[in-house]
């Protein structure tokens, strides 16, 4: 009886493990599918950023389960795969993460075109930062164009993130 | 967030970027560490990716089946004439080598891997390999298609090598017009089209020439098709490689060992 209920004990808490991992490794999963080689015209310089919705979502709903450092972690780990500039994405993942913390209280219990008009906003600034650390690092202002298309892109692909993520926090319970 | 932490993440932050663009020696060692760990595992998730690619592949090329068999005959055709101008010419050549008793020049062979990340973005043109320095791969090594030249080899790890693209801005490779027999350099700014600079003569390059590599410098065999020249205008003359960019699946390293250390060793012997 006693073995039974230990391992009923241990049971639940490798779930509970499960669960709260849960943001931290879809966001990983992102990381790792934004760089997938995907065979469409343009698709390298249009693939949007994926991990930066998770990290807009969660901070907003879950922060606790996804703290700013991992999302720093995540971000550096983007830049270290992309072979791009380093850093770049890792201060993006971290700053939109600390301001969704701050922020999250005007998203909650509010319809959902209203986070998705918040990230639309968001977008653009990071894109903008994206611009500006990128052309430091290549030693010239490189062509905004395919970084406007690409964050327009971004903004109409976070319904469909966000959808998906939303129906991962149900089954971690919360919010 | 304590505020100490946040400060600490944001300076660091910007340190990397400042390291980042001085190539620092140490920074590199650990970010090949890290891509070389992750390998396996972008190799597992590129894998459903190259299987929906392979289908949208299929469907595209079921529709395509009239005129892709159309084209393949007609190819085959041209294909046919050239075997025989090539039969005639190896039977030419062996006996043109054995009247010298010359040695063939150079060995070089071919190391597959497949593309498992391609990463973009408007700074930088890299695919990741799924094959390192285990494999036989080194820096500077060529990398190629069916279709001809796709890039070099910029990095390596024990099971990794990052490849700089043709397209990328930071790529140079040394190359001939096949046509004209002038000397050039091809000269990637992350456009599709990488530009051919220092030519000694603008004006005796037509739109339509075979560029191909010239093999100066020793790391490239000479003769690698790369592609033809596609535009000549203000902006420069530019080509347009061989490569479909938005095809790169499977690739080749290609292992190349000098002809100056091989007739070295030749004439040891």
């Amino acid at each position: 009886m006693v073995n039974a209920d230990a391992s009923d004990s241990i049971g639940d808490r490798l779930a509970q493990v499960a669960r709260n991992g849960a943001p931290g490794l879809l966001a990983l999963l992102f990381v790792l599918l934004t760089l997938a080689p995907y065979n469409f015209p343009g698709s390298a310089q249009l693939m949007p950023p994926l991990a930066l919705m998770a990290v807009f979502h969660w901070g907003v709903y879950r922060p606790d389960l996804l703290p700013a450092p991992l999302a720093f972690v995540l971000g550096l780990l983007q830049d270290i795969l992309s072979g791009g500039p380093l850093g770049m994405w890792a201060a993006m993942f971290f700053l939109v993460l600390v301001v969704m913390t701050y922020q999250r209280r005007f998203f909650l219990g509010k319809k959902f075109v209203v986070e998705w008009l918040g990230f639309a906003l968001v977008t653009p600034v990071v894109f903008f930062a994206i611009w500006l650390i990128g052309s430091f690092y290549v030693g010239a202002f490189v062509d905004p164009g395919a970084l406007v298309v690409q964050a327009v892109v971004t903004a109409a692909f976070y319904p469909v993130m966000s959808w998906l993520m939303s129906a991962v926090r149900r089954l971690v319970g919360g919010i | 967030m304590q505020r100490f932490a946040f400060v600490l993440l944001i300076g660091s932050a910007f340190a990397l970027m400042l390291l980042g663009r001085f190539d620092n020696v140490a920074v590199e060692r650990v970010r090949l560490g890290i891509v070389d760990a992750f390998t396996p595992i972008m190799d597992v998730v590129s894998r459903p990716v190259s299987a929906v690619n392979a289908v949208v592949r299929d469907i595209r090329e079921v529709v395509d089946l009239r005129t892709e068999l159309a084209r393949v005959k007609e190819e085959n055709e041209r294909l046919l004439q050239w075997q025989t101008v090539a039969r005639r010419l190896e039977a030419e050549n062996s006996g043109f080598r054995s009247l010298l008793t010359a040695k063939t020049e150079t060995s070089s062979f071919l190391i597959a891997a497949r593309v498992v990340a391609d990463a973009g973005g408007p700074f930088v043109r890299t695919v990741l390999l799924n094959a390192g320095r285990r494999d036989g791969v080194s820096k500077g090594q060529a990398v190629v298609n069916a279709d001809g030249m796709v890039g070099r080899v910029a990095e390596v790890g024990e099971r990794s090598t990052r490849i700089l693209l043709l397209s990328d801005l930071n790529s140079r490779v040394p190359v001939v017009n096949e046509r004209s027999g002038q000397r050039g350099v091809l000269a990637g700014d992350n456009s599709e089209w990488p530009l051919l600079v220092f030519l000694p003569n603008q004006a005796q390059v037509q739109p339509g020439d075979p560029i191909v590599t010239s093999g100066h410098g020793g790391l490239l065999p000479p003769g690698l098709p790369i592609g033809i020249v596609a535009s000549i205008g203000e902006g420069g003359v530019r080509v347009q490689p061989l490569v479909n960019w938005h095809r790169l699946e499977f690739v080749r390293v290609v292992r190349y060992d000098l002809p100056r250390l091989e007739s070295g060793a030749n004439g040891e012997r």
